[in-house]
């Protein structure tokens, strides 16, 4: 028994992300369009030319025909999943094993969320309440739990706290205004940050994520025959997805200061890939910063930074697109919105702009220094009960 | 000898200061304070915890449970049966409710008393009236509950009734329609002329029964909805001026079918044995009966002790919680009905906070889990209630987009004592005080009323410390 990764075998070839945003004018069925249309074309294939698809979307339609029925798609494989925020990344887990098992030639991952239609603040709610005795709190007021447990742990005063996840909010707004295609394209200064109306717990306004419409999509070959769709394709050096036990909400020995799941999936990932040091190895990374305070523990428990000291870091620019290690240089889900089921993918395509020197103001100096690898983390869930991706795509095969 | 072999009270957190309403509305209300049912609890769950509070540290089960309020939670559904639950009395227990009227109180009582086994009597209530009203000025909520058995070792005879005597009477002196938000009161000084009469018939009989003066009464408890016809009969009755009972309105307000009782609860709190208790109650008629103290009562945690506690509620909120001031939603999805089959389903754990232990490596789950969530072990669970065991704050948030009744919703992380850990809603708590490391004990409140169903479950309410 053991995780063997799929390391260099299959590629991506073509993306395409629409801007994420208020689509006032646009369904699901158009961003899907939309999506689907740009990454064929980046790729230089028509949609007759995919052997298969994985469509990823929470709350935005059900069964394959939410993405054969607007493309018209001829009696094809189409599959719909869903594994809360982190379904985008499933969806293109899994279609990357589709290709490496020889099953397709060509397979497209989309993701899509139309979460504006509505007219909720956050996300809608999902399913029945059963014997009606769960907490009934709102996502960011989950993650809020994070806050007062990590600054009792490590020591941080509640002003120093605020300043910490403030930092956050200004670098994520700061990538964001350089990104054509976010939904939140102008910096705001840390005071408006901090003095923002209060969400839940030390939770401003400015600490969660946009709420958006969108859709990504990628097109995935096997690695040998890359060279034939793009001078410059992707490669994929890790794919690794864990559930925890949800055991954060039962068990004691949980301290809310640590997504275990992420450390395992990690762990898992940086096996795969052969990265011993991923602050050293990787160029960038895109997490899934859905609130302030997540970006900060997922410095810890991606190996970014040491238990205890990611406060410090993010205070000292670590992570700032010019810093040592840039991470969400697309403005990430703070910025450039998160429709659940296409920010997976949208996290991807940021890579393919970086990696592929193409990401124009915002891109990354590291990579024009030889550094090759991108990561992506994926979340779905709330402390202590989550699903946690991460993937590692490269712009070169393994020696 | 059958009688009272344990007794409780429970009083919400909250106060009205009667000066409140006179500075919103400029209309004259008096002063002291009224007691407020939180927007989480109703006359199901006061009743519990006055149950739970009856229970306490006595080692009886009762094999019936009657419930008495003027106003049910709700109608066509037997409510006793939620109170049941929540006690984790077993099955095999009788549960009804005698409701509708503040005589229902009387009722409850006498069949409890009337009945053989142990049995509880809960008396609930929650009083409202229009804004500005003396319904909503003097009106209090709270419950008092009673358990009746035989003398034995392991609960001793507290109070043996020696008599009791009515006098029925069909007259308009306050009325309300099933649905009315409020209750309607004909003139006060025709009410006074009815129940005059019937209060010193009931209370005169029921002293002959007995065999006892007046005089002798050490405590003289008069009760009921109506102010000047309760002073006239205690007045008139005969007994010491000192021997009269506080009707406790100044503090608590009138409680309704739960007065009489939290009057009672108050004066065995005090009692010395061979004390000699009368209590009537004057409602669409009067009911009288005396009861001799057979045994020392003093409590630390009684009447007075509850009534010491409690914060301020502002008179808007108020309004709020009782449906008069409708406020602003968030724009979150309409909150959701509980289904009744997953409720049934999780009886144990919904109604009485019934976890599990592993027997095969001793760790608590809450909820009850099949597989252990340490060793693994499938199916090796045993049940373990918690509803009185303390807890730890670990970690805590305050949700200001969650849609509450009270907004904003306080939700904090529990580590109980002994093991065991859950996510729960709080309550009776000031959102600036919690802290991590806070102490506090679970209560029974509803959650929300949604689709027309009530949510009954469990909170955490602060144990010292912060708000209490």
């Amino acid at each position: 028994m053991a995780s063997n990764g799929i390391r260099d075998r299959v590629a991506i070839v073509g993306m395409g992300c629409t801007p994420f945003g208020e689509h006032w004018d646009k369904g699901a069925s158009d961003l899907l369009v939309d999506a689907t249309g740009e990454a064929l074309t980046s790729a230089g294939i028509e949609l007759k030319d995919v052997d298969a698809f994985w469509l990823g979307t929470l709350f935005s339609g059900q069964s394959g025909l939410t993405l054969s029925r607007p493309l018209k798609i001829d009696y094809k494989p189409v599959s719909r999943l869903e594994n809360y925020c982190a379904t985008g990344s499933e969806a293109f887990r899994n279609a990357c094993y589709a290709v490496a098992s020889g099953a397709y030639d060509v397979a497209m991952a989309i993701g899509v969320e139309k979460l504006k239609d509505s007219g909720y603040s956050g996300l809608p709610g999902s399913g029945g309440v059963g014997d009606g005795t769960r907490a009934a709190l709102t996502a960011p007021a989950t993650f809020s739990l994070l806050a007062p447990a990590y600054a009792k742990k490590f020591g941080v005063d509640e002003r120093q706290f605020k300043d910490v996840i403030t930092r956050i909010a200004w670098k994520n707004h700061k990538n964001g205004a350089l990104n054509p295609r976010a939904q939140f394209r102008k910096e705001v200064s840390k005071e408006t940050i901090a003095c923002s109306p209060i969400v839940a717990g030390a939770l401003g306004i400015f600490d969660c994520s946009g709420v958006s419409d969108g859709s990504a999509a990628a097109i995935i070959v096997r690695a040998e025959d890359a060279h034939r769709y793009t001078k410059h394709p992707l490669y994929v050096k890790a794919l690794s997805f864990v559930a925890g036990p949800a055991a954060g909400p039962i068990d004691p020995g949980y301290d809310y200061t640590t997504f275990p799941e992420v450390v395992a999936s990690a762990a898992d990932a940086y096996a795969q890939a052969g990265i011993k040091d991923p602050r050293q190895e990787l160029a960038m990374a895109e997490v899934h910063d859905c609130f302030t305070p997540t970006e900060l523990v997922l410095m810890e428990d991606l190996g970014f930074s040491s238990r205890g000291t990611a406060w410090k870091d993010v205070l000292a620019g670590t992570y700032d697109l010019d810093g040592e290690l840039a991470v969400n240089p697309d403005g990430g889900l703070k910025s450039f919105g998160h429709p659940i089921g296409a920010s997976g993918l949208r996290m991807l395509f940021e890579c393919w702009l970086q990696l592929r020197g193409e990401a124009g103001q915002r891109q990354i100096a590291s990579v024009g220094r030889g550094r090759k690898l991108a990561l992506t983390h994926n979340l779905g869930g709330a402390p202590g009960e989550c699903v946690s991706f991460v993937g590692v795509v490269g712009s070169e095969p393994s020696a | 000898m059958r009688g009272i072999v344990a007794y409780g009270a429970y009083l919400p957190y909250w106060r009205l200061e009667r000066k409140a309403i006179a500075e919103a509305l400029g209309v004259p209300a008096g002063s002291g304070t009224r007691a407020v049912a939180s927007y989480d609890e109703d006359t199901t769950s006061l009743g519990v915890e006055a149950g739970r509070a009856a229970l306490r540290g006595v080692s009886i089960v009762p094999h019936a449970l009657f419930f008495a309020t003027s106003a049910p939670a709700y109608l066509d559904k037997t409510n006793a049966t939620a109170i049941h639950a929540a006690l984790d009395l077993p099955v095999s227990a009788f549960a009804v409710d005698v409701a509708g009227s503040v005589r229902s109180a009387v009722g409850a009582m006498r069949a409890a008393r009337d009945a053989r086994g142990p049995v509880l009597a809960v008396l609930s209530d929650v009083r409202t009236g229009l804004p500005g009203g003396g319904d909503e000025r003097d009106g209090g909520d709270g419950a008092a509950a009673f358990v009746f058995a035989d003398d034995a070792p392991e609960a001793r005879v507290l109070a043996e009734p020696l008599g009791a005597a009515s006098a029925t009477a069909e007259f308009l002196d306050r009325w309300r329609l099933p649905g009315e938000a409020a209750s309607h009161v004909w003139e006060e000084r025709f009410g006074e002329h009815a129940y005059v009469p019937l209060g010193e018939a009931a209370l005169t009989e029921a002293l002959k029964q007995a065999g006892v003066t007046a005089p002798a009464l050490a405590r003289l408890i008069v009760a009921g909805p109506h102010g000047r016809a309760v002073k006239r009969v205690a007045a008139a009755a005969g007994v010491k001026k000192e021997a009269i009972a506080d009707d406790l309105v100044a503090s608590i307000g009138n409680a309704g079918a739960a007065q009489a009782g939290l009057m009672f609860a108050d004066a065995l709190d005090r009692a010395q044995p061979d004390d000699l208790v009368a209590v009537v109650s004057l409602a669409d008629g009067a009911d009288a009966s005396l009861w001799r103290v057979s045994a020392a009562t003093k409590r630390p945690a009684g009447v007075a002790a509850r009534l010491a506690g409690g914060g301020r509620v502002s008179y808007p909120t108020f309004l709020s919680w009782r449906g008069f001031l409708q406020r602003e939603p968030p724009r979150r999805p309409d909150p959701q009905a509980p289904e009744a089959p997953p409720s049934l389903r999780a009886e144990a754990w919904k109604f009485a906070f019934t976890g599990s232990r592993c027997q095969a490596c001793g760790t608590r789950h809450l909820p009850p889990q099949r597989v252990c969530v340490k060793c693994h072990a499938v199916d090796r669970m045993a049940p373990e209630r918690l509803a009185d065991v303390p807890a730890t704050i670990a970690t805590f948030t305050v949700d200001r987009l969650a849609y509450s009744p009270s907004p904003p919703m306080v939700v904090a992380v529990l580590d109980f004592e002994g093991g065991g850990r859950f996510q729960s809603e709080m309550t009776d708590v000031d959102p600036k005080a919690v802290k991590i490391g806070d102490r506090v004990a679970m209560t029974f409140r509803r959650i929300i009323t949604a689709g027309g169903v009530h949510n009954y479950f469990w909170k955490a309410r602060p144990l010292g410390g912060s708000a209490r």
